[in-house]
């Protein structure tokens, strides 16, 4: 086996069985911010043990380990067709020592092979980047939070969102409310303004790569940011629709451009079990360090 | 923490209301989308398989053979509103008296909750390997080849199981108050 192929089975070991650090700290917080003795603070508590047993018995934090999604970040002149086969062949094994469920089925004929290995699955989207090492990055994302995303086309007159900002920010609390607790919160939201009704999803997702406590450079994003972070804690939707202080860890927007006629505000909520790890590798392509 | 031990009576489900936190202990059988629209399109269960008395746990777990059983590496709920065109049927004609998921479920469910002393659990979701001790046997799994492991029944045998009733037998469902009143949060700020 290949080292490449080690290093990407132990980034699918690890992203499956251990919540990145800025996670675990937001939800520590949220955990001392519901009143004791709710259902929501029983459900956090659960949630804090779930985290340190994954972690302590190398296996999924959920049993639904998800949608793979791969981001590399490659030099040029990378063999993509060479580098997306080994990563197959570790998702393959990674399934086979149960790190990940046997979760890809044929949607044709509702056969699950049980390889996790199939047409989008893994998912890997390649970027070229001037610099000698590789660095990947590997979302786990589950269905339940999967499907409640959601997808706006501006302007949508029932909500009284109009082409703008404040536009956008009603799409995206309305996106939050129809989650009540369905994606398994306290959710974070990827979020993108414009593109097309693919790339503006993509665009979410990537922003879901952010280090929860980071800071949008953009002002009038990052204010659109901690505006709904505060706002949907505001709802008392709570954690896993429960009731209670927190209903959401972070929000993350990016922009692409539009066209003239399309203004989509793309939504992707991502559970609490946040299953996000990447590596930046060597030249041999072993594990150098760790990037969350 | 209220002991929920099978096999469950019509009794014990009325006397339980929104808001308790219960522990189960007994046997379960997993069955999620396939299984739903199965039953639901006339499928009969297979042998072995008794639902009636017993709680329904919507859960594809990840589940790897060992010493020629199973062993269950993670098993958290998965979205129950997806079974909801399904469930209150299913209720009805294989005597549930329970159903452990996620997320809740809507209107037509809550009835069949009413009319036949049947409650909704809510598992915490995500938390796969607290709820996976919870369960100390695989005692049989059927439609495997068929429907797929994560699509399969299994039958399981608990200790403690934590769960919260979110929908009881008396037509209260938390989930439809709590979108309620998000709801009119989120008007008076936008």
């Amino acid at each position: 086996m290949s080292c490449l192929q080690d290093s990407l089975v132990e980034l699918i070991r690890r992203a499956s069985a251990e919540i990145p650090d800025d996670v675990q700290r937001a939800i520590l917080g949220s955990l001392h911010q519901e009143k004791q003795g709710t259902i929501a603070e029983s459900a956090l508590k659960l949630i804090e043990r779930n985290i340190e047993l994954a972690k302590a018995k190398s296996q999924p934090i959920c049993q639904d380990t998800g949608s793979i999604l791969f981001f590399v970040d490659a030099p040029v002149g990378l063999d993509q067709i060479a580098w997306e086969e080994t990563a197959r062949e570790a998702v393959r094994q990674a399934t086979q020592r149960g790190y990940l469920r046997q979760n890809s089925v044929d949607s044709l004929t509702g056969v699950n092979d049980g390889t996790n290995v199939g047409p989008g699955s893994p998912t890997i989207h390649f970027h070229q980047h001037r610099a000698p090492h590789t660095e990947v990055r590997l979302v786990l994302k589950g269905g339940g939070c999967e499907n409640v995303g959601a997808q706006y086309a501006l302007p949508i007159e029932a909500l009284k969102a109009n082409r703008d900002l404040a536009g956008c920010r009603r799409a995206v609390l309305d996106a939050v409310l129809q989650a009540q607790g369905k994606g398994c919160g306290p959710g974070i939201l990827g979020v993108c303004i414009g593109g097309d009704r693919a790339t503006g999803y993509e665009h979410s997702k990537r922003q879901l790569l952010r280090l929860l406590d980071d800071r949008n450079p953009v002002p009038a994003l990052d204010e659109l940011e901690q505006d709904v972070l505060k706002t949907a804690n505001e709802l008392g939707i709570g954690p896993m629709g429960f009731g209670g202080k927190t209903t959401l860890l972070g929000v993350k927007v990016g922009v692409l451009n539009r066209l003239p006629a399309s203004f989509f505000v793309s939504v992707s909520y991502m559970c609490w079990a946040y299953r996000r790890q990447g590596v930046t590798l060597g030249a041999d392509d072993s594990i150098r360090n760790w990037l969350y | 923490m209220i002991q929920l031990t099978s096999p469950f009576t019509d009794d014990g489900m009325r006397a339980l209301k929104v808001g308790d936190e219960v522990a189960i202990s007994g046997t379960l059988f997993t069955g999620r989308d396939v299984v739903h629209k199965y039953l639901h399109e006339g499928g009969s269960l297979p042998a072995g398989v008794n639902l009636r008395d017993g709680i329904l746990y919507h859960c594809g777990p990840v589940v790897l053979p060992e010493n020629g059983g199973w062993r269950v590496v993670a098993a958290g709920p998965t979205t129950s509103s997806r079974e909801e065109p399904y469930q209150a049927q299913i209720i009805e004609k294989f005597g549930l008296r329970g159903v452990i998921g996620k997320g809740g479920m809507g209107a037509r469910t809550l009835e069949a909750c009413r009319k036949f002393g049947c409650v909704y659990l809510h598992a915490v979701g995500g938390a796969a390997q607290v709820l996976a001790e919870c369960i100390k046997k695989v005692r049989g799994v059927s439609f495997l080849e068929q429907f797929g492991s994560p699509e399969a029944i299994w039958e399981l045998e608990v200790e403690q199981f934590p769960a919260v009733v979110t929908m009881d037998a008396h037509g209260r469902s938390l989930h439809q108050e709590i979108f309620a009143a998000s709801q009119s949060e989120l008007i008076k700020r936008l």
